[in-house]
């Protein structure tokens, strides 16, 4: 099994790239279409907002603490903070909660 | 050549968050690499190679079983599928006057996370920019998983249950800023956690692999809002579709 251990990683790197390389490459000029704009300006939004939730509550040891740096992080988050002290503000949060709780 | 680094030294100065969250998933990785059998070049070659959570994650199960090369490339192709909507999105943004060239290295790092910050990047997108988040997120994600594997228990667990927040509160930090005057926008994250919510506890849904569901909900979800509430054409213009969305998050504290 070792041996292959490198081909894996071969296989996974090409698949990966290629998948992240072809459209940057082969769909280069500006789209003109209105409904393919729009929807690649909707798209960051919708993907991120999945991504976030509901696993940011599962992301820490334990789901309160999770749940209070969800919190503190959506509240500065909307007063417009910087991506550095909203993330660090929410991990420094789920410390403090973790500390108390157990 | 001078903008460059100053877009670089941005990059960087950005991409300090997704460092810190790669560190902390890419120091369980490690470990869990370890337990697969992985020596700890074999784990950090596939780190550096790869730069996929969820991708690396699932390759170890496949390698602990044995399977097949075509298994792991469907595996990988269905995981990680999402990159490419994201290479889309890059794509259309990314400066046109700069080389080619570029665009290979670019590539190497679309990640959610570095996709998130660079897309919402007010104007047209230096490809420097790009170089800088990933000047800081690819040390995080491969020393990260050296540490991983070369010892569980150099940092204790309550810092990297701290730190496994802090990605989200980076997505967080970049999605709710421009939806706070636009009614539409706040809606629209509303109804796409909701939904991931929904994907997240249905039965029915529960065999959708994580990758699968972001392209389901984004497909569906933008392609709707698209269809609904196309852009208006003054932001079809210039490169403001992205534009204003996250400069103020991005720039200073921003105040709208």
């Amino acid at each position: 099994m070792s041996n292959n251990i490198y081909l894996y990683i071969l296989v996974m790197a090409v698949v990966t790239y290629l998948i992240r390389l072809i459209p940057l490459t082969l769909i280069r000029k500006e789209i003109k279409n209105k409904y393919i704009k729009s929807f690649l300006y909707y798209v960051p939004f919708v993907t991120l907002a999945v991504m976030t939730f509901p696993a940011i509550l599962d992301s820490t040891a334990n789901r309160w603490s999770a749940l209070g740096g969800f919190i503190v992080a959506v509240i500065l988050a909307y007063r417009g903070q910087s991506l550095f002290n909203v993330s660090l503000l929410a991990c420094v949060s789920v410390f403090l909660i973790e500390l108390i709780t157990y | 050549m001078n903008d460059n680094i100053v877009h670089w030294k941005n990059g960087i100065k950005d991409g300090i968050p997704i460092c810190l969250g790669y560190f902390a998933v890419s120091f369980t990785f490690g470990i869990m690499a370890k337990n697969a059998g992985l020596t700890p070049f074999q784990a950090v070659f596939m780190s550096l190679t790869n730069l996929t959570s969820a991708g690396q994650f699932a390759a170890l199960g496949l390698i602990g079983v044995s399977s097949t090369y075509i298994e792991m490339a469907v595996t990988q192709l269905i995981l990680n599928l999402r990159y490419c909507l994201m290479s889309c999105s890059i794509s259309q943004k990314l400066d046109s006057k700069k080389a080619f060239l570029h665009r290979f290295l670019v590539a190497y790092g679309v990640t959610d996370e570095i996709f998130g910050v660079s897309v919402c990047k007010a104007g047209t997108l230096n490809p420097f920019y790009n170089y800088g988040l990933m000047s800081a997120a690819v040390p995080g994600w491969t020393f990260g998983t050296l540490l991983g594997v070369l010892s569980g228990s150099i940092l204790p667990e309550r810092i990297i249950s701290a730190l496994s927040i802090a990605i989200y509160g980076m997505f967080l930090a970049i999605i709710f800023p421009p939806a706070r005057g636009n009614k539409l926008l706040a809606c629209i994250i509303l109804i796409s956690m909701l939904m991931s919510l929904l994907f997240a506890k249905l039965p029915v849904f529960s065999h959708v692999s994580a990758g699968f569901k972001i392209i389901i909900l984004t497909l569906l979800i933008a392609g709707i809002a698209a269809l609904l509430f196309p852009i208006k054409e003054e932001d079809e213009e210039e490169t403001e579709d992205f534009g204003q969305c996250v400069a103020p998050a991005l720039e200073k504290g921003g105040a709208e």
